[in-house]
């Protein structure tokens, strides 16, 4: 009975993980330019920038990284010469426009870092989206690190558009 | 080349009448080229089609009095004969406060050998977390001349408040971010307020307005 149970566990744990698969093969959300800001010796937070394209609609709803203790989206605004600053649910990705989390907009928020972030060392992250349908996939990132002082990222204006599928 | 130009170098001095109208053209282009800086840096310190706000007839002028991560007490008479740009801050901000920095030591390469007169200060908003230590290697991160300025916590909110600096703490999921004023003050080499940069404008942008302080 008890091996019976185990069985059908197992196999429900593997369809989980089947769906999951699944679900992550058709999200199609495609990641350019990822990099995260380096920073000096003490400082606890950066940000991460990227441009993200999906085919169908769908949400970046929130992001995890070994590196810090809190991941989080936000995005900063400018009014009045005032730079503004807040924690948003997520990123609305409409399908086939590319979004980006750039210097003046949206990024991915890093709170107490575990240790200083080098220029040219490389930054595991996993996003985490939904689609219309509320089904959630996770997709890796390796984002490099770029110097403090980059002013823009470097692909700036090299764009690409989700027509290439 | 050089047998080329001998003749001609030879020549020079000696009465052409085909010369004339030209020296006088000459001397006419030299004079407009050498009126022009007069009128762009205007003895009488107006500034013309700036890309920033023009804060010379602003009624405030505001000092402040604050440590540098040395623990050395500064003011703006420290920085007397320098092109001072003053911007409010934090070293925790992901996006703003870097590339504004990174914009002003474009502005100071971009001046060339006057980049020795323009004096950066950057005062944190959030003197909680940047420590002397942080706010150092944050700024010289940026240009080894930049100097980061910090008080504690009315210090902060009185030097904001005189130089007319927004600034708050926004408590996000588990920390706190800062919303401040993002304007770069701009002061000429007598010290006096003249220019506030947008965060919009571009490096080039702000080299054109400040070129006309010099």
């Amino acid at each position: 009975m008890r091996n019976t149970i185990k069985t059908h566990s197992l196999k429900l744990l593997c369809l989980a993980a089947l769906s999951l698969l699944v679900s992550t093969a058709h999200a199609e959300v495609r990641i350019d330019d990822p990099w995260v800001r380096a920073t000096v010796p003490g400082q606890s937070a950066s940000g991460a920038f990227m441009r993200l394209t999906s085919s169908e609609p769908t949400k970046l709803v929130s992001a995890s990284a070994k590196i810090a203790d809190t991941v989080e989206v936000h995005e900063m605004s400018m009014a009045d010469n005032v730079m503004r600053m807040k924690q948003i649910p997520a990123v609305d990705l409409p399908a086939g426009k590319t979004v980006e989390l750039a210097p003046g907009g949206y990024h991915i928020m890093f709170f107490k870092l575990h240790s200083q972030l080098k220029d040219g060392d490389t930054v595991p992250m996993t996003l985490v989206f939904e689609d219309a349908q509320g089904k959630r996939s996770s997709v890796d990132v390796q984002a490099p690190v770029r110097p403090l002082t980059a002013a823009m990222p470097a692909g700036h204006g090299r764009m690409h558009h989700g027509a290439s599928k | 080349m050089k047998k080329l130009m001998m003749p001609s170098h030879a020549r020079g001095p000696i009465a052409d009448p085909s010369t004339k109208p030209l020296r006088r053209r000459v001397l006419l282009s030299l004079a407009a080229v050498t009126a022009l800086p007069l009128a762009a840096c205007g003895r009488d310190g107006q500034l013309k089609n700036v890309h920033g706000i023009d804060l010379t007839d602003a009624k405030w002028a505001a000092d402040f009095s604050l440590k540098d991560p040395d623990g050395k007490t500064r003011s703006m008479a420290d920085f007397k004969d320098k092109l001072v740009m003053l911007f409010f801050g934090f070293t925790q901000c992901p996006d703003v406060c870097p590339t504004t920095l990174a914009r002003a030591a474009q502005v100071k390469a971009g001046l060339g050998a006057d980049g020795d007169k323009l004096q950066v200060l950057f005062i944190t908003v959030d003197p909680e977390r940047d420590t002397p230590a942080v706010l150092k290697a944050y700024t010289t991160a940026f240009d080894p001349g930049f100097l980061g300025l910090y008080g504690d916590a009315k210090q902060t909110t009185d030097t904001a408040k005189a130089f007319k600096v927004f600034f708050q703490k926004v408590p996000t999921g588990s920390s706190y971010t800062m919303e401040h004023t993002a304007l770069t003050y701009v002061f000429d080499t007598h010290g006096q307020l003249r220019l506030a940069l947008r965060h919009e404008q571009t490096a080039a942008e702000c080299l054109s307005d400040i070129r006309q302080l010099l």
